[in-house]
């Protein structure tokens, strides 16, 4: 979050992650009758089709499940940066959870590994918004990256 | 069990780009061609099923074949369009009301990635916004998580690549027909890893056609009729991976198209021993690794070892993609699963030219997956 003003950057989308904090929690459900979880929030359970969802904050650590590199401009609706820049994209495994799709951040010198451990962060989108504003979304990278430890 | 319905006629209009003309047009010349391959005039068809997904009404064909106020359903289904609408005619003959109707699909897509309105998927508007609502991204993730589990290399991919093209080259009606070597594969741009720019099919444009008829008065109107023996579509199950999915369970499920390839070799009395000729969905080559396992023609990992012996060539023990498959011929959504059965019924009859599978085939098998979530798998036989 170093580069990233809590105070002036807005999320993607309301009610994806909690913002504006300094310990970012993606959202998303769980089902009171059969536990299932999804993400981002859901109003009906896609396993038992109960009404009961209510919503969860999810883990923040996780494994690489799977991975892509996203090396084409995304037609509309895309709304990223007007300078494209390829970047990596995949699903993480969130331990007891779920399965979530992000992209994946911190691997600029090389590919993820299907099993990496990694951790939610939120990086700049595009910007600046409407409102003026920049604007930001979630993603996962390495744990404990070079340089850091 | 005995098949109750019959292909008595197929037609074509050949995918690829076709600048001067609309999708309708192109549904109408694959309908005339299907009507003529059966001996049978517009005016006999009784009833009729169009698919499209660019097309919002394929019934308005019949101001280019004729207004004669049979009941014609529109239909759109994903990638599975080509394979309901074929479902919907057989089930129709089935209901015993008919004797006789028609089965067509048609499309014309612009290049490049399918796009579309996230919401309109039951998803939130910023996983558009995101660019994670693409179908070769998805694809990519599959068969990088496949390739891990079950010891797929990137020369296997090229391999399936390469013998597609290689089939589409016998293809007349083929949209690529130049052949393509491994390393021409592996050296194309990358799409998304692993997936390079030949490894993918492309959105094109294209019709087909197929008249369907009661078995038993199928050998009036040809001597080589070939059976439906079934026509199944089955959506995805909580905990399967698939496209256009922001999160899965941990708990993992098979695709739907293992569950619809069960369903129809149940209902054909028949299994993966009995298929001669094979039609996958090869959106790109991984889908064609994965699908051979999905569908029951080997195990998981099998294909490393296949591909490379050619088990799945022409001149295999396997043919898969006969005609080039989606990679050779691209997809018009909507016609796509017709253009497989075409196929099918071509090899089957021993009409398949420079392409033609050896030994006389008995039984084929199509297979279409695609977005949401949605499979369909047709078997056919002599």
């Amino acid at each position: 979050l170093d580069d990233i003003s809590t105070a002036t950057a807005v999320p993607l989308a309301e009610g994806l992650f909690t913002w504006p904090s300094d310990a970012p929690r993606l959202l998303g459900s769980r089902c009171g009758e059969c536990g299932t979880m999804t993400f981002p929030t859901h109003y009906g359970c896609p396993r038992c089709s109960s009404g009961a969802m209510s919503t969860v904050e999810l883990g923040t650590r996780g494994t690489v499940w799977t991975w892509t590199t996203q090396e084409f401009r995304p037609p509309p609706p895309y709304a990223g940066p007007d300078e494209f820049e390829p970047y990596h994209v995949g699903y993480v495994e969130l331990p007891g959870e779920l399965i979530v799709e992000t992209y994946l951040t911190g691997y600029e010198d090389r590919h993820p590994t299907i099993g990496d451990a990694v951790e939610l962060t939120i990086v700049a989108f595009s910007g600046p918004s409407a409102g003026g504003d920049d604007v930001v979304t979630y993603a996962f990278g390495p744990v404990d990256p070079a340089g850091t430890a | 069990m005995s098949a109750d319905v019959a292909i008595v006629g197929v037609g074509l209009h050949p995918f690829g780009r076709h600048p001067a003309k609309s999708a309708i047009q192109m549904g109408a010349a694959a309908t005339r061609a299907a009507l003529a391959d059966a001996g049978v005039k517009w005016t006999d068809i009784q009833f009729a099923y169009g698919g499209s997904y660019e097309v919002d009404n394929p019934d308005s064909i019949v101001n280019q074949l004729g207004l004669t106020g049979i009941p014609f359903t529109n239909v759109y289904n994903g990638c599975a369009t080509a394979a309901s609408v074929l479902t919907q005619a057989t089930n129709t003959i089935r209901l015993g009301e008919y004797d006789i109707g028609i089965a067509i699909g048609m499309d014309k897509h612009v290049p490049g990635a399918f796009t579309s309105d996230p919401t309109l998927y039951s998803l939130p508007s910023w996983y558009g916004e995101a660019g994670l609502f693409l179908t070769p991204k998805f694809f990519a993730e599959k068969i990088q998580r496949y390739m891990h589990d079950h010891g797929i290399s990137t020369t296997t991919l090229a391999r399936v690549a390469a013998k597609n093209y290689r089939n589409g080259s016998l293809n007349p009606d083929a949209f690529r027909r130049t052949p393509l070597s491994v390393e021409d594969i592996l050296s194309s741009p990358m799409v998304n890893h692993p997936l390079t720019q030949y490894m993918f099919c492309a959105p094109d444009e294209g019709a087909a056609a197929v008249v369907v008829c009661r078995a038993d008065r199928a050998r009036e109107l040809t001597d080589t009729p070939v059976y439906l023996r079934a026509s199944e579509v089955r959506t995805r199950r909580i905990g399967a991976f698939e496209v256009h999915s922001p999160s899965v369970p941990l708990e993992r499920e098979d695709s739907p198209t293992v569950h619809v390839s069960r369903a129809a070799y149940e209902r054909a009395g028949l299994g993966p021993e009995d298929v001669d000729v094979i039609q996958l969905q090869d959106t790109d080559a991984g889908a064609e690794v994965y699908h051979l396992a999905e569908n029951g023609f080997c195990e998981h990992g099998e294909q490393e070892a296949l591909v490379a012996d050619g088990v799945t060539e022409i001149g295999g023990p396997m043919p898969v993609n006969t005609d080039g498959g989606l990679i050779a011929n691209g997809e018009p959504i909507g016609a796509s699963g017709l253009r497989q059965i075409y196929e099918l019924v071509k090899q089957l009859r021993g009409q398949a030219g420079d392409r033609q599978v050896p030994g006389e085939p008995r039984v084929g098998y199509a297979q279409l997956y695609g977005a949401p979530g949605t499979a369909g798998v047709s078997i056919v036989s002599r």
